[in-house]
């Protein structure tokens, strides 16, 4: 016990301040206005949703939880069920297995509802595409209202894809990335 | 030629690492495989291709493991199928499975007929791995009812998990049959995140593939890249400079340690010790930065391309990663007394998800889990590619098979990773970091087999012409470990599934492809 609690505080408080919402991730299907936003007042409840990631995107929402980026202390928390959410956090391209099962999580979540597409397969297939397997980008199979993009996009990225989906005021139209499997991830 | 004992003319493969390729008939590919297990070796893949092209017909494939390398065994398959080899190689009678679903290619002897990787996205009598296949083709999806295997009797009741689970996981389907607590019976379904990446490789040029080969499972993004790029390197003949060689160790490495202390931390947090999650996220906080500052990425996603990689390192970074590697070094010594010293962690942590090794063997478990039930298998100690022959690559046992055991391989694999990383830092060779890669043969093949922090990644590739892919099979060591998991938890109660889940960490991309 001693050394656990020495170590607690010789490593003291890492957290860096939160980044500002960027406007420029901003989806097209803003579906909710400000007003409705407010009824989150603060507390924020997300469910992740891996639909068919390589699984990177799921590293990063993990560092999102430490000490760094702390996004617990934003008030924002991951949910076990999309019923307790008020966000889904989509990643990867969607694949045909996991199409019903992301309709399922979209409708179990109740109204009004957020949802953030993560990383470049969310945002266009990535370097997967749309196939036999493969849905392509999340919003061919439920809205969304902001799509973040990165291969996988930087814990910071993907926390102003939930500020800017939490704090949007006004609607902006990402253009879609068209991805070459040539070229290289824009970390 | 002929190596070891095997009755069977076989051509060496050229590349970084020791393999062969024989052609078998139906007779000859099973005497091989059981005479490779009877001595002592493994099933290292096993997939299918279709020759029909070059009046061949359908072909099936496995890496196997013998005493000098790898062997690329060939058989192709009668009107009526193949003779599977899951009775000598447990992990080949899922990959049997899923070699049906995308090639419609099928061991006669196959007793659980039911379908692995298709779920109702195609119908079952297409099979996206024939060249005639239009990838793009779009099917609706049919729902389809998987018999799952009932267990009945006096208060037993199911519990569904999944495909979609409580935490940051990816999808996956697990059906608990219980009788309290104890779970009398796990039943695994996989394959929700199926993509259709092996097919997708064919649209590809072999510089094209290096990309989506490092988005296999993002979390071994280096060994694949790594075990692609020696595909490549082998059937075009490239010769990577050295230091690209040794620089792809130091990812490698890295990799391994920024997996391991995040799994210390996970594994911590499943048992009830918030502060372990909380240290080593921080620890694996800072190697990602290191890397995102010194490569250009945080997970060092297409830093290895065939031919070399693709950044060099200065010699201020390699001091900024020694002095790194030290205080890895001193935080994770007293983390690890912590964890010693604390009797409710290791109270949940010991006799946990037992895998003997005897168990280990039957069901051939493989990599980190495998080397924690007394199967010694390291490809970096048996079968060295450059640079790690040079680096005498120290393998951690365990016998006990357990979370503690887990635990504990992961701890001294991380010691001997910052080890290696000051080796390779100190040694380094100077000179280019690549090499051109000149254009392929039509029908060239090239293997490539790297021991990641999970296990044994192998991609098998074959050339058309013009650059173009013909055939990758891409394997994650999780083909091999997945049922092992359903021995592991049998008879634990369910609040330690998670627990013995994650002293796995299992891949379910890198399974699903």
């Amino acid at each position: 016990m001693y050394n656990t609690l020495r170590q607690i505080l010789r490593t003291g408080i890492l957290t860096e301040a939160p980044p500002l919402p960027d406007e420029a991730l901003r989806a097209i299907a803003q579906r909710l206005r400000t007003a409705v936003l407010k009824r989150f007042a603060g507390a924020l409840s997300i469910r992740h949703v891996d639909a068919g990631s390589c699984n990177g995107c799921e590293l990063e929402i993990n560092a999102l939880g430490n000490s760094y980026y702390n996004l617990e202390g934003l008030g924002i928390h991951f949910v076990a069920s999309p019923r307790h959410a008020d966000m889904l956090l989509v990643t990867g391209p969607v694949s045909k297995n996991m199409e019903v099962a992301l309709k399922r999580t979209y409708d179990a979540t109740p109204e009004p509802k957020l949802v953030v597409a993560i990383g470049e397969c969310g945002c266009t297939g990535g370097v997967f595409g749309e196939s036999y397997a493969s849905c392509g980008r999340v919003s061919n199979v439920i809205p969304v209202d902001v799509a973040v993009p990165g291969c996988p996009p930087t814990p910071f990225a993907i926390m102003q894809g939930i500020l800017t989906a939490i704090a949007g005021k006004e609607e902006t139209v990402l253009q879609p990335v068209k991805v070459e499997p040539s070229v290289q991830s824009r970390s | 030629m002929r190596i070891e004992d095997f009755d069977l003319e076989l051509d060496p493969i050229p590349g970084a690492v020791p393999a062969w390729r024989g052609e078998a008939d139906a007779v000859q590919w099973r005497a091989l495989c059981q005479q490779v297990r009877d001595t002592g070796g493994r099933l290292l893949a096993l997939w299918g291709s279709d020759r029909r092209a070059a009046e061949r017909g359908l072909a099936i494939h496995a890496a196997l493991i013998v005493r000098r390398g790898l062997v690329w065994l060939t058989c192709q398959a009668a009107d009526d199928g193949y003779p599977g080899v899951a009775d000598i190689f447990a992990p080949a009678n899922r990959m049997q499975r899923a070699a049906g679903d995308l090639l419609g290619v099928r061991a006669t002897d196959q007793r659980d007929a039911r379908p692995w990787l298709r779920h109702g996205a195609w119908p079952d009598d297409e099979f996206p791995l024939r060249k005639d296949f239009n990838a793009r083709t779009r099917h609706v999806n049919v729902p389809d009812a998987y018999p799952f295997v009932r267990v009945e009797g006096d208060g037993v009741h199911e519990i569904p998990v999944g495909p979609v689970h409580a935490g940051t996981i990816e999808p996956g389907h697990f059906r608990f049959s219980i009788l309290g607590e104890r779970v009398l019976r796990l039943e695994e379904r996989l394959g929700y995140k199926h993509k259709g990446i092996e097919k997708r490789f064919e649209q590809m040029t072999l510089a094209e593939g290096a990309r989506l080969a490092g988005r296999i499972s993002g979390d071994s993004t280096v060994a694949y890249a790594w075990a692609y790029a020696m595909a490549v390197e082998g059937a075009t003949a490239a010769a990577p400079p050295p230091r690209a060689l040794w620089l792809r160790a130091l990812l490698l490495e890295r990799e391994r340690i920024a997996n391991h202390l995040g799994d210390l931390g996970f594994l911590g947090n499943d048992a009830g010790f918030a502060f372990g999650l909380a240290q080593f996220s921080r620890l694996k906080e800072d190697v990602l930065r290191t890397n995102l500052e010194l490569f250009g990425h945080r997970y060092l996603m297409d830093r290895i391309v065939p031919g070399g990689v693709a950044r060099d390192l200065d010699e201020t970074g390699a001091a900024q990663i020694g002095a790194e590697c030290d205080a890895i070094e001193r935080a994770v010594a007293l983390l690890h007394k912590i964890y010693e010293d604390h009797a409710g962690l290791q109270d949940r942590f010991m006799a946990t998800g037992i895998v003997t090794p005897e168990l280990a063997d039957r069901l051939g478990l493989s990599g980190l889990a495998g080397r924690a039930s007394g199967q010694a298998n390291d490809a970096r100690v048996q079968f060295p590619p450059a640079p790690y022959a040079e680096l005498g690559v120290k393998m951690a046992t365990q016998r006990n098979g357990d979370v503690a055991a887990r635990v504990q391989l992961r701890f001294d694999e991380v010691g001997e990773s910052l080890r290696l990383c000051r080796l390779l830092l100190d040694k380094m060779p100077k000179g280019p970091i690549s090499a051109d890669v000149p254009d392929a043969p039509e029908g060239a093949t090239g293997v490539g087999w790297v021991e990641g922090w999970r296990g044994e990644v192998f991609v098998a590739l074959e050339t058309n012409a013009g650059n173009e892919i013909r055939r990758v099979h891409a394997h994650d060591p999780s083909w091999q470990n997945w049922p092992v998991l359903e021995h592991a938890v049998i008879g634990n109660i369910v609040p330690d599934f998670p627990l013995i889940n994650k002293s796995f960490n299992l891949s379910y991309s890198g399974h699903d492809l």
